[in-house]
């Protein structure tokens, strides 16, 4: 077996007997990225010399008996993860010389558990995105090809799209997210794969570049529920530098993937049947919908009344903060500064800004701040507040009457670069499924269960109650049992 | 009689609020670990947070939220156990995040009350509308570089107290009273130095004129005043401003002005329509704060006793008048000096020493009465000299000034200059026999009924005594021998 087609926990189990080694894991995930890289573009960043050091080092410390959960496994991290010493840019050109002197807590856990760094995966700029497209680095190609066109160039979804498609491409053995409206759900849909958006305050937000902090969320990528149950252990955990963070216990998630889900109550909710949602979605929903009841499920139809308001508000709220989280990026203290010999302070920020951001950052920061004006306050922020209450309440009930709840993960399968484009409330739509948990702050996770008539992956989400993240793996575990989704994307480490 | 200004047309009212800025005593700012001393490096105490990179993150210091609690008890205050942090957005080059996390809509203090004290002895209620917590920003420098500007964010973080007053207060005497009541409270407590030389206290003047029975005209914020007397002068020039304008016909207009303290006039800032949309909301970095009411209690509980109470108990255990006890009251150090010296001993006297010989020295000699130029134990011990007889009144007085010059003990002082008073009746009678003999002539007028010259015999023998013989004694002895 090629070591790039090893799950994480296989590759887990071979470097603890000693069938490979880290070096040995990491030299063959190396040479996908460089093999793959030019042609995805995945990565923004690699660092092959400090990922093959960190897994020599990994070697040595498992001789010494000293290794730990995640010890010698090669990941590709989003670029919107600050990494000591090595360039975060968020996607931006705003960012582009900037070196954090700090580790964001996430990825120091992951690395204080043995992981191994590939580089920074490639996503949309400062997240903003469902396709990739908005990363001032250039696009990343999904790794499958449509059938009947193999030539269009498929977008992986965004922001995570970088991470995605390095996972899916086997450049990777998983990957770091961020989701804030859907942005590990939707790449993971489009590109085959397995993510989860955990709970609200799950996962510390400490040193991850904000977009809109009461919705961000880190999260892993993999390719099976079990590789994500394992990453998110090591992610998770109370930090005390994020006054969001949740002082929770952290379970051992993978062991929940083999908890049966016989008994448990399914959700499924009326309003996510959409008007003119294609018949194969429809179709893997039903599917999914009976897999759990022959493993014992009970299917309940609930309703969540809101879901409509779900994403006009998740686009008020998101961009309002973001207007302001992204104030900062100002010339003045790092990252991009663009000024003319005469420049004044004024002239300083407006070049700064206007170079340095693209265009649907400039977009959202417009519209942030459209919302929080005196006189629109109250008719859009505040408004979209009440209506994510209300959006919380909705599942608030529905707990009352289900253990988890299961949906479409996308609206439809990848589409291709140009597709989407010219509308940007089009591209927004692509959110509909997932931004509903970003609101009301749940876990949720999506996997693939079937492809389309193109032959590209389409998945399910599952979505939990707070914190109950294992109930979320169970379900996930049962569904991707069932599916046994064994397809492969067109490119890929040894095709 | 309540003050007024003259104008044109008539008397005219004055209307002030304040909006103070103090600085929270703490080691650490109000979201970063960083610290808060003054006088260091420029940028010397600056954390990312605090820098606003990328990714970083607000956590609150327990402690500036303690204090602000303190603060709110020390202003008689509603504490609320449920607050808020918000984001004030806008851009500047020594604001890092491109906003100021700031309790706009809830703030952790509510209404409260103060009472400050007047020169004629009255005092006044003045409310409190709110307080809040806040951070500063940093500090932009000009003046470094021809054409650059620079930026030292060692303040960017530090933790703020806003105490916005209610306009309740009607002259510059009672702007000034009111600052140095609040800096008084805070001082106590510790919660704010009130240096405001060092920008650790500043304030906002809400200044507006009327005629009388009038309701609020339009009023102007003087932004930053930077001492008492400052703010005294800037209320009184932007009211004869205001008035000027009305009384020309004109109408003021709502506008933001800055005291040029060298010109002693205000000069406008920015307009109404000039200021900015600060798109305030919740900051989603940080939950609410909710304050749990036994942590109030528990803060309540080890408060110490505050002016207003140490106060009255002056006038009521130590005897002394209300305007004695409200000056030895107005700073921790003085008072924590007046006590040491009257414990056990004449209060009134102590406190007629304190605030006599000892302020007077404290002004010539430029120090404090946190160094004083004596020690409260060894202006206890001149008392001590006192009581027992030792020293006169006037004898105490060059004993004082020799204890000033040297900084040492009295009894060092009495002992080494042979100043101890001379109580043996003998040795005064022997004096007196001396100077009733050698004026002969004086007595005579004397007992004639020239009374008057009583105070010349008294004057011969405290001389020929070098001013040690023992007054009352000298007194009673000649009194006797001339009857």
């Amino acid at each position: 077996m090629h070591p790039t087609d090893f799950t994480l926990a296989g590759a887990l189990a071979a470097l603890n007997e000693g069938a490979i080694s880290a070096e040995e894991l990491t030299r063959a995930h190396v040479a996908a990225v460089e093999a793959l890289n030019p042609k995805l573009n995945a990565f923004i960043t690699t660092t092959s010399e400090q990922a093959l050091e960190a897994a020599r080092a990994s070697d040595a410390r498992r001789k010494r008996g000293e290794a730990g959960p995640l010890e010698g496994i090669p990941l590709a991290i989003k670029d919107l993860f600050c990494t000591e010493a090595v360039r975060t840019t968020a996607g931006s050109k705003i960012l582009g010389n900037f070196i954090p002197p700090y580790e964001s807590t996430v990825t120091a856990q992951l690395k204080r558990d043995g992981a191994v760094f590939l580089g920074k995966a490639n996503l949309d700029e400062f997240a903003m995105g469902s396709s990739n497209l908005t990363s001032a680095y250039g696009g990343v190609l999904n790794p499958w090809q449509r059938k009947n066109d193999p030539a269009a160039r498929l977008v992986p979804g965004g922001s995570s799209g970088g991470s995605a498609a390095a996972v899916a491409a086997r450049m990777a053995l998983g990957a770091t997210g961020t989701d804030t409206g859907g942005s590990i759900r939707q790449p993971a849909a489009f590109c085959g794969i397995t993510g989860i958006k955990p709970t609200y305050g799950r996962c510390s937000r400490f040193g991850i570049v904000a977009f809109a902090s009461s919705l961000d969320q880190a999260g892993p990528f993999a390719r099976t529920v079990e590789d994500c149950a394992i990453l998110l252990r090591s992610m998770a955990g109370h930090d005390p530098k994020d006054s969001t963070s949740a002082n929770q216990p952290v379970p051992d998630f993978a062991a929940a993937c083999a908890r049966s889900v016989k008994g448990l109550r399914i959700g499924v909710p009326r309003e996510y049947r959409l008007d003119g949602m294609p018949a194969e979605i429809e179709k893997l929903w039903r599917q999914g919908l009976d897999w759990l009841r022959d493993a014992g499920a009970e299917i309940v139809d609930i309703s969540l009344p809101h879901t409509k308001y779900a994403l006009p508000t998740y686009y008020i709220v998101a961009p309002a903060e973001a207007s302001s989280n992204l104030a900062r990026y100002d010339g003045v203290r790092f990252g991009l500064r663009v000024a003319e010999k005469d420049s004044d302070l004024r002239d300083l920020y407006e070049r700064t800004r206007a170079e340095g951001f693209g265009a649907e950052v400039r977009r959202r920061i417009m519209i942030g701040t459209y919302v929080l004006s005196a006189g629109y306050y109250d008719a859009y922020y505040l408004k979209a507040q009440k209506i994510r209450a209300l959006i919380a309440g909705d599942f608030d009930a529905a707990w009352a009457k289900v253990d988890a709840i299961v949906t479409p993960a996308t609206p439809s399968a990848a589409f291709a670069e140009g597709e989407n484009t010219d509308d940007p409330v089009k591209m927004y739509l692509n959110d509909v499924f997932t931004v509903t948990a970003n609101l009301a702050g749940l876990p949720g996770l999506a996997l693939p269960t079937g492809l389309d008539h193109q032959g590209l992956p389409l998945g399910l989400q599952v979505i939990g109650r707070a914190f109950d993240e294992e109930t979320v793996f169970a379900v996930g575990a049962a569904l991707e049992r069932a599916a046994d989704f064994k397809a492969v994307p067109a490119m890929r480490a040894g095709a | 009689m309540s003050y007024t200004i003259e104008g044109e047309s008539g008397p005219w009212e004055l209307v002030i609020g304040l909006e103070v800025h103090a600085q929270v005593t703490s080691n650490a700012k109000l979201f970063s670990g960083a610290a808060t001393a003054f006088g260091a490096e420029p940028n010397a105490q600056v954390s990312f947070i605090d820098a606003g990179f990328p990714g970083m993150l607000p956590v609150i210091n327990r402690e500036c939220m303690a204090q602000a609690v303190r603060t709110g008890l020390g202003l008689n205050a509603k504490v609320n156990l449920w607050s808020r942090f918000d984001r004030k957005n806008y851009f500047y080059a020594d604001l890092p995040q491109g906003y100021q996390i700031s309790q706009y809509a809830h703030p952790i203090i509510g209404e409260g009350a103060i009472d400050i004290e007047l020169a004629d002895g009255s005092t006044k209620t003045i409310g409190i509308t709110r307080l809040h917590l806040e951070q500063d920003a940093g500090k932009s420098q000009h003046d470094q570089h021809p054409t650059k500007s620079f930026i030292d964010l060692n303040r960017s973080g530090v933790a703020l107290m806003e105490i916005v007053s209610e306009p309740d207060m009607r002259s510059p005497e009672e702007a000034g009273a009111y600052l140095t009541k609040l800096r008084q409270i805070m001082r106590y407590l510790g919660t704010c130095d009130g240096n405001m030389d060092e920008g650790s206290m500043r304030a906002d003047v809400n200044v507006s004129v009327r005629k009388a029975g009038e309701d609020f005209r339009t009023r102007c914020e003087v932004k930053n005043v930077n001492s008492i007397r400052f703010v005294m002068q800037a209320v009184e020039a932007e009211a004869r401003r205001q008035i000027e304008v009305w009384e020309s016909g004109g109408t003021v207009d709502q506008e933001t002005r800055l005291f040029d303290t060298g010109r002693g006039i205000t000069r406008s800032m920015r307009s109404k329509e000039d200021a900015h949309d600060y798109r305030y909301f919740p900051d989603p970095d940080l939950p609410p704060l909710v304050i749990d009411a036994a942590f109030v209690e528990s803060l309540k509980a080890a408060l110490p006793e505050l002016p207003d109470q140490r106060r009255a108990r002056y006038v009521r255990d130590y005897g002394i008048t209300p305007y004695d006890a409200h000056v030895l009251t107005l700073e921790r150090e003085t008072a924590a000096y007046y006590e040491t010296v009257a414990k056990g001993r004449d209060a009134k006297q102590a406190a007629n020493w304190v605030m006599g010989d000892l302020f007077a020295a404290i002004n010539r000699t430029k120090t404090s009465i946190a160094e004083p130029p004596v020690s409260a134990a060894d202006l206890g011990a001149l008392l001590d000299l006192m009581a027992d007889g030792t020293l006169s009144g006037k004898l105490a007085k060059e004993v004082f000034e020799a204890m000033v010059e040297t900084g040492r003990a009295p009894g060092a002082i009495v002992e080494e200059r042979g100043l101890k008073q001379v109580t043996d009746t003998g040795a005064i009678e022997a004096v007196i026999d001396q100077v009733l003999a050698a004026n002969a002539d004086k007595v005579a007028e004397y007992k004639s009924g020239k009374d008057k010259l009583f105070g010349f015999f008294v004057g011969q023998t405290m001389k020929a005594m070098q001013g040690k013989g023992n007054p009352a004694l000298v007194n009673d002895v000649l009194k006797q021998k001339l009857s």
